[in-house]
C-alpha cells in the first residue's frame, strides 16, 4: 500500500525552488535598494563636477589568463570610483579571447601576445576598428632547480638548441660538455597558452615550434612544483611565477650576446632581457569608446595599469609607451 | 582454477579465502575512505584560517585578504535552482513517457541507446553545443540562463536514466491492481506509480544537480565571466560560478590564493553535502512510507 502522497511531495520540490528562487530574488531587491541611494547621490553630484559624473552600464573583458590579474585589479579599482559600472573580466585565453573580440562580443580584450595578421584581417572584415594599448611587460623566467649547481646561464643559442622541433639534447652534457650527464627534465607551458607562443618566437624564430617531449601544463604552479622536485630540471613560465616562488627555483641568466642577464624590474623594463621580455596588451574596440562608462574605464587603465601591474607581479611600461599610450586614446577620441 | 576447486573441497581452504576476500574488499573501501579523509583534511587545513562569514559575503578581490566568493555562490544557486527548473520537469516527464506510455518499438530502443550515451558525453562537449545554441543561434549571451539551460544539458540524460530505474523498480503488481480497481492509466502513473518511484527520482535528481554543481568546464565554455562583482538580479545578467572560481585562484602565482582557493572548496563541499543530505532525508522519509 502506498501512503505517499504525491501532490504533498511536489508541493514540497516546488517549495524548495520557490524559496530558493525568492532567496535569490531578495537577494537582488535588497542590493536594489541601495542602488537607488547611490544613483540620487550621483545625480546631485552630477552637476558639480562634469569630470566625476557618475556612471552606469557594463564594461565587458576577456582574453589572456596572464594579462587577467591586472584587469581584475583595475576593474576592483574603477568600482570605488563608479560603483554603477559593471565591470567583468573573463580569463578564455588570448585566443579565444580574441574570437570574441572579432565577434564584437567584448570591448576590451586581454592580450598576453600581440594581434596576430590574421585576427587584424577578421577585424577589418568585421569592420571592427580598435586600439592597442601596452599596458605592463612580463618577463619569462628560465629557471632550475636549486640543488642544480653547475648552470647558471644560457645562450639565446642553447635555449634554441634546447627547445627546437626535434632536439637531441637528451643530457645536460648536450648543452656544455662541462655539465654532467644526467637527462634534462623539461617543464614549460601547454600550446594554447600565449607564453608557449611568445617563447617559441623569440627562443625558436617560430612560433609554436617546440619540442613536444617536455612536461607541459596550463597552470604554472603544476610547473614550479614539478622544477622544485626534480634535481634535473628545467623550465620557463611568467616571471611573476619566480618572484612568489624564489626560495624554491633557482633563476638562470639569458646570454643574447652582451653578457647574462637575469630578468628583473629593471632588466625586464629598459628591454635588456632580450628577447624574452614581452609587453602585454589591451585591445579597445572604437565602437565601444562612444560609451562614457568605457571612455572613463580605459582612462582609468592607463592612470592605474603601472602601480596596479607592479602590485600583481608585472612590470610597469616606461614613460614613452605610456605617452604612446595617452596619444592613440586621445587619437580614437577626437575621431 | 585450483583454488576454487579448493574451496570446496576442504573447509580450511575455505575459510582462508573467504577471509582473504573480506579482507581485500575492506582494504578497497579504506583506500576510497582515506583518500577522501586526506582530501578534506588537507583543505581544511589550507582554507580553515580563510573560511570566515566574510568570505561569504565579499566580492573577489586581488588581495587575498579582502577576497570572497560573494558573486560566486549566488551565481551558482542561481544556476542550480534554474537547473533543476528546466531539467526535473523535462528529464521526469521523458522518463514517464519511455517506462510508461512509449511502446516497445525500435525507436524506442534507438532513443534509449542514445540517453545512455549521452549521460557518457564529456561535460565539455556540452558547453560547445550551449555556446553554439543558447548563446549565438538563440541569442541570450553570455547570462546564467545560457549556462543554466547548459547544465540542464549536462544533467538531463542521468535525471532521465536515474528516473527510469526507479519507475522500474515499481513492481507490476502495482499497476495492475490499480488497472483492476478502474483507474485510468493516467490515475495510475500519478497517484500510484509516481508517488511509489519519487524516493529514488529525488535521490537520482539531487545526485545529478550535484554533479552540475560541480561543473566548471561547460561554464568557462559558455563563457562565464571570472571577475564578477554583482549578484545576478536578473536572467539576462551574467555571472560566475564556485568551481570557476575556485579554478581561477589556485591558476595564481601567490600562496594565498591557493589558501583561498581551499576555503571555497571548503564551502562548494559545504552545499554539496547538504544537498546530498536532502536526497538521504527525502529517501528515508518517503521511502518508509512505502509498503507492498
Amino acid at each position: 500500500m502506498i501512503t505517499t502522497n504525491i501532490g504533498k511531495v511536489m508541493g514540497l520540490l516546488c517549495l524548495a525552488i520557490g524559496v530558493s528562487l525568492i532567496g535569490v530574488g531578495c537577494k537582488g531587491e535588497s542590493s536594489n535598494s541601495t542602488d537607488p541611494a547611490a544613483k540620487k547621490a550621483g545625480s546631485e553630484a552630477e552637476p558639480k563636477a562634469a569630470g566625476g559624473e557618475k556612471l552606469a552600464g557594463g564594461v565587458k573583458i576577456d582574453g589572456s589568463s596572464t594579462v587577467y590579474p591586472i584587469s581584475e585589479a583595475v576593474a576592483e579599482e574603477f568600482r570605488t570610483v563608479q560603483p554603477d559600472v559593471r565591470v567583468i573580466v573573463g580569463f578564455s585565453g588570448t585566443g579565444a579571447g580574441m574570437k570574441k573580440f572579432i565577434a564584437g562580443e567584448i570591448d576590451i580584450c586581454d592580450a598576453s601576445r600581440g594581434i596576430k595578421e590574421k585576427e587584424a584581417a577578421a577585424c577589418k572584415e568585421k569592420g571592427i576598428e580598435f586600439i592597442e594599448l601596452s599596458v605592463a611587460f612580463d618577463g619569462l623566467a628560465i629557471i632550475v632547480n636549486p640543488k642544480n649547481t653547475w648552470c647558471d646561464c644560457l645562450t639565446i643559442g642553447q635555449l634554441k638548441e634546447l627547445w627546437r622541433p626535434e632536439s637531441d639534447v637528451k643530457q645536460w652534457k648536450d648543452l656544455n660538455p662541462k655539465w654532467p650527464a644526467k637527462e634534462i627534465k623539461l617543464y614549460g607551458p601547454g600550446t594554447d597558452s600565449g607564453t608557449f607562443d611568445y617563447f617559441t618566437e623569440a627562443i625558436v624564430g617560430e612560433e609554436k615550434a617546440s619540442r613536444a617531449d617536455y612536461t607541459a601544463s596550463e597552470d604554472d604552479n603544476v610547473l614550479v612544483t614539478g622544477v622544485q622536485s626534480d634535481e634535473n630540471a628545467l623550465g620557463y613560465f611568467g616571471y611573476a611565477y619566480y618572484e612568489e616562488n624564489k626560495d624554491k627555483l633557482k633563476l638562470l641568466g639569458v646570454d643574447s650576446g652582451d653578457g647574462c642577464k637575469k630578468p628583473s624590474l629593471e632588466t625586464v623594463r629598459d628591454n635588456s632581457y632580450a628577447p624574452l621580455s614581452r609587453p602585454l596588451f589591451i585591445y579597445v574596440r572604437k565602437s565601444a569608446l562612444e560609451r562614457p562608462e568605457v571612455v572613463a574605464f580605459v582612462k582609468f587603465y592607463l592612470e592605474q595599469a603601472a602601480a596596479l601591474s607592479k602590485d600583481v607581479g608585472y612590470v610597469p611600461v616606461s614613460d614613452e609607451v605610456e605617452k604612446a599610450n595617452q596619444d592613440a586614446l586621445k587619437g580614437a577620441l577626437s575621431k | 582454477m585450483s583454488s576454487k576447486l579448493d574451496i570446496y573441497t576442504t573447509k580450511r581452504r575455505g575459510r582462508f579465502s573467504n577471509f582473504l576476500f573480506t579482507s581485500v574488499c575492506f582494504l578497497a573501501t579504506m583506500t576510497c575512505v582515506l583518500m577522501l579523509f586526506v582530501l578534506i583534511w588537507n583543505l581544511i587545513l589550507q582554507g580553515k584560517d580563510w573560511l570566515s562569514w566574510d568570505f561569504v559575503e565579499r566580492f573577489p578581490s586581488r588581495f587575498p585578504v579582502k577576497a570572497g566568493i560573494k558573486s560566486a555562490l549566488w551565481g551558482s544557486i542561481w544556476l542550480i535552482s534554474l537547473t533543476a527548473l528546466f531539467s526535473v520537469p523535462l528529464g521526469v516527464g521523458a522518463a514517464v513517457y519511455l517506462e510508461e506510455y512509449a511502446p516497445k518499438s525500435r525507436w524506442r530502443k534507438l532513443i534509449q541507446l542514445n540517453i545512455s550515451n549521452l549521460a557518457g558525453v564529456p561535460s565539455i562537449v556540452y558547453g560547445i553545443l550551449g555556446l553554439a545554441l543558447f548563446v549565438r543561434a538563440l541569442a541570450l549571451e553570455r547570462s546564467v540562463l545560457s549556462g543554466a539551460l547548459t547544465l540542464t544539458l549536462v544533467v538531463l540524460p542521468i535525471i532521465i536514466l536515474a528516473s527510469q530505474e526507479a519507475l522500474r523498480s515499481v513492481p507490476d503488481s502495482i499497476r495492475r491492481s490499480a488497472y483492476a480497481l478502474g483507474a485510468t492509466r493516467w490515475q495510475t502513473v500519478w497517484y500510484q506509480v509516481l508517488p511509489a518511484s519519487l524516493p529514488g527520482i529525488m535521490t537520482g535528481v539531487i545526485l545529478s544537480l550535484s554533479r552540475a554543481l560541480g561543473e566548471a568546464a561547460p561554464l568557462i565554455a559558455v563563457g562565464a565571466m571570472a571577475y564578477v562583482p554583482f549578484v545576478p538580479e536578473k536572467l539576462t545578467d551574467e555571472f560566475t560560478a564556485l568551481p570557476i572560481q575556485i579554478f581561477n585562484w589556485t591558476a595564481r602565482p601567490q600562496e594565498d590564493f591557493h589558501h583561498l582557493a581551499a576555503a571555497g572548496i571548503l564551502v562548494l563541499l559545504i552545499v554539496l553535502v547538504s544537498m546530498n543530505a536532502i536526497a538521504v532525508f527525502v529517501r528515508h522519509k518517503y521511502g518508509k512510507k512505502i509498503r507492498w
